[in-house]
């Protein structure tokens, strides 16, 4: 099972080597992991993508949780969320594919940052599948480039995670 | 009060009521050894290789319930200290570790005794800090001393580099400290407490394994008041024993993979299971999957949330301090009418009895050769059971854990989670300047010792009066044993050659050095070494090559599926 895990990490030197080192040295699995400080400069918030059974996210939950600089740890798969991820993609757009690269770029409600004879970059937002289901839409050999964030996820209506 | 770093570090310690220091001094930390030498209140014991430093300091605390320090520089003096820290880890032990580092503008350039002290030590300290601004000095290494304590013990490693105990700061050190990011839960849920005493009190088969958080907690007490109260069989962990008094009729022995027959099926074969401090490791229920084939119901008392439901799903888990819980059932049991059903306890107990009449523990009395399991039995007779005793790893681990009877917490002193060969020697010395006056024996063989006997050494420079009684079977005995049972009787590397005469080692060293070859001469010469209450005796005893711990429950075998020694 998919799991989405919000933590709230002290914003210190090393919080996130110990995070990291938590899932290596336990052998959890990490599918993706941002991070970036929060509206109070001494914290930052993690959201880590792990896939593992219910016992073994029991087992991450609490080892996270042990940790001394972790503040909070909410699993977002528990209760509504959403979940949304950037991904900056750089296709080859020329001669009679360029019209289509556009009209697929638009139907995704992607944007394109950067245009040249040859290419477009698009930026484009949403929930992971989301943007699998972009890629899959277009022709393999047109990617010329990706980069995507990982997901982020905060919790529907009044569940907040704050201290 | 405007101080250096080193200063500082030192009034902490004060402030700390630091009584003794284990370190070896070099360039990074010369600042705070320059100001250790201005002061008497912290004494320092100088070793003679780091990892001596921090079992020392860990054997200090295992012994004493204070925080074990130890103080070393950078680069190699941290790197030989980690297999210590990482032993204190894997046992919750508290200590403090300072560590030297290169000043703040070397650091990353790869200077001479660098390394990345804080990235190494992390997978294996409960927490670090790197201290890169004096003004933070004096709260961090509160920090430390916190952390190390409260919740579930462990290591805390602080790293000082050089230009940070020269520079100055104002200092102040305070009286208490909070962390929003660190709030262990030390009192147990009501709820749960008052149903796990419901189950106690309806079970039929009942029993109670506790473990090392027994002793870390100093819950001893409680937990003898409440399965004294209760009337039901104990076993305890090796990490645990002393836990419960080992000459208790209620006692059934340790259990797991060298436990007692008795301990180990009624693990498997009762209806309610009390785990308290303990952590249902591999080598205590052996295969998972063969323990649930039995069905009973679990309760857990751990103040770790991450070790209950980590290896067995549990009933009743209960997080919080054991000795609290502990009290707190007491009362409710003792303010309760109900009793457990006598009857369904007496069956219990006849049950218990028969697998006691099995006699799992006996070994050959009559053998010309020093039987090893002989020697422990005479080391507790001679001691009165009274004494602590450290042990390196391996067989003559398991025979002291199986033969020694601990009545009292603290007294048994061993490596059981990384399970760290060289870690006896080093381990007593901590003990005994923690706890003067009294017996301290180290348990070891000739392998485990040579790993750390280089502190023989220290032992003669502070007089410590350590009594090493080495099993000497000419084999890594453990290494060997699995070898004889798996591998075909193909000793690949476990023989050793050339072996030094460690009569005349201990001799150089300034000890007194004997050596026993005969059963009939390892009285006298017990008798004799404890006589010396003023000297380190080394004594040589030449043990049984053959020899095997017994029962044993193979890798990956269930509790019940044990072998014994008239098997084979």
């Amino acid at each position: 099972m998919r799991h989405i895990l919000s933590i709230l990490v002290e914003n210190e030197a090393g919080a996130l080597s110990r995070i990291s080192g938590l899932f290596s040295a336990r052998g959890y699995n990490i599918e993706s992991l941002t991070v970036a400080p929060t509206e109070d400069a001494t914290m930052s918030r993690m959201t880590i993508v792990t896939a593992g059974s219910d016992d073994v996210v029991e087992q991450i939950t609490k080892q996270l949780n042990k940790l001394v600089e972790v503040v909070k740890v909410v699993d977002l798969t528990d209760g509504n969320h959403i979940e949304r991820e950037l991904m900056l993609v750089k296709v080859r757009a020329a001669g009679k594919d360029r019209d289509e690269m556009k009209r697929l770029a638009d139907i995704f409600r992607g944007r394109i940052l950067d245009v040249t004879d040859k290419s477009y970059t698009i930026e484009l937002t949403g929930p992971g599948e989301k943007l699998d289901a972009f890629l899959q839409a277009i022709e393999p050999g047109a990617i010329l480039e990706t980069v995507r964030t990982g997901a982020s996820g905060i919790g529907r209506g009044e569940r907040i995670l704050r201290v | 009060m405007q101080l250096t770093g080193a200063e500082i570090v030192i009034r902490c310690l004060q402030e700390e009521g630091v009584e003794y220091v284990f370190g070896y001094p070099g360039g990074a930390v010369l600042n705070i050894y320059d100001e250790l030498f201005k002061q008497e209140q912290v004494k320092h014991v100088l070793v003679r290789h780091e990892q001596g430093a921090a079992h020392a300091a860990d054997g200090y605390s295992r012994s004493s319930h204070k925080v074990g320090v130890c103080l070393v520089t950078s680069g190699p003096g941290v790197t030989n200290a980690v297999t210590g820290i990482a032993t204190a880890y894997m046992d919750s032990i508290p200590m403090v570790i300072i560590t030297g580092q290169v000043p703040t503008h070397a650091i990353g350039q790869d200077a001479f005794q660098e390394c990345d002290t804080v990235g190494i030590t992390r997978p294996c300290v409960k927490h670090n800090f790197l201290v890169k601004d004096v003004a933070q000095l004096a709260v961090t290494m509160k920090k430390a001393f916190y952390l190390a304590q409260t919740g579930r013990p462990g290591p805390v490693l602080v790293d000082i580099p050089k230009d940070v105990t020269q520079a100055k700061a104002e200092y102040s050190y305070p009286k208490t400290i909070s962390l929003r990011s660190y709030n262990p839960v030390t009192r147990g849920h009501a709820g749960q407490i008052k149903k796990a005493v419901g189950l106690l009190l309806e079970a039929k088969r009942p029993m109670v394994y506790t473990g090392g958080g027994v002793i870390l907690n100093n819950a001893a007490p409680q937990l003898t008041r409440l399965v004294r109260l209760l009337g039901f069989p104990c076993t305890n962990t090796l990490m645990g024993l002393g836990g419960f008094p080992g000459t208790d009729p209620q006692f059934t022995g340790m259990l797991g993979m060298h436990g007692t027959y008795e301990s180990n099926m009624a693990m498997q074969s009762c209806d309610v299971l009390l785990a308290v401090g303990s952590r249902f490791d591999d080598r205590v229920i052996g295969n998972p999957t063969h323990f649930f084939r039995a069905d009973r119901k679990i309760i857990h008392i751990d103040i770790d949330p991450s070790s209950i439901s980590k290896r067995v799903r549990v009933d009743v888990p209960i997080v919080g301090y054991v000795a609290d819980v502990l009290d707190e059932m007491l009362k409710l049991i003792e303010s309760s009418p109900q009793r457990p059903d006598a009857q369904a306890l007496k069956e219990w107990w006849g049950q218990i009895k028969e697998w006691q009449r099995k006699d799992c523990l006996k070994y050959d009395r009559k053998s010309a050769l020093i039987k090893p399991q002989y020697v422990i039995e005479k080391v507790y007779e001679l001691t009165g059971g009274d004494a602590i005793i450290t042990s390196d790893v391996g067989q003559h681990q398991m025979w002291v854990a199986q033969y020694y009877k601990f009545d009292k917490p603290r007294r048994w002193i061993n490596s059981g989670g990384l399970g760290t060969m060289g870690f006896g020697l080093p381990a007593a010395m901590g003990a005994i300047l923690a706890n003067p006056g009294a017996t301290v024996a180290c348990v070891t063989g000739e392998a485990s010792i040579q790993m750390c006997i280089q502190e023989l050494s220290t032992c003669k420079q502070y007089h410590l009066p350590v009594k090493i009684v080495n099993l000497n079977n000419k084999y890594m005995g453990m290494v060997r044993q699995w070898q004889q049972f798996f591998y075909g009787n193909r000793y690949a590397e476990s023989y050793m050659d050339a072996l030094p005469d460690f009569t005349k080692l201990a001799e150089a060293y300034g000890h007194v050095g004997m050596k026993v070859e005969k059963p009939g001469d390892v009285e006298g010469a017990l008798r004799e070494a404890f006589k010396l209450k003023d000297r380190l005796v080394f004594l040589d005893m030449i043990t049984d090559q053959a020899e095997n711990v017994f029962p044993m429950i193979p890798g990956g075998k269930g509790l019940t599926e044990m072998i014994f020694a008239e098997e084979l």
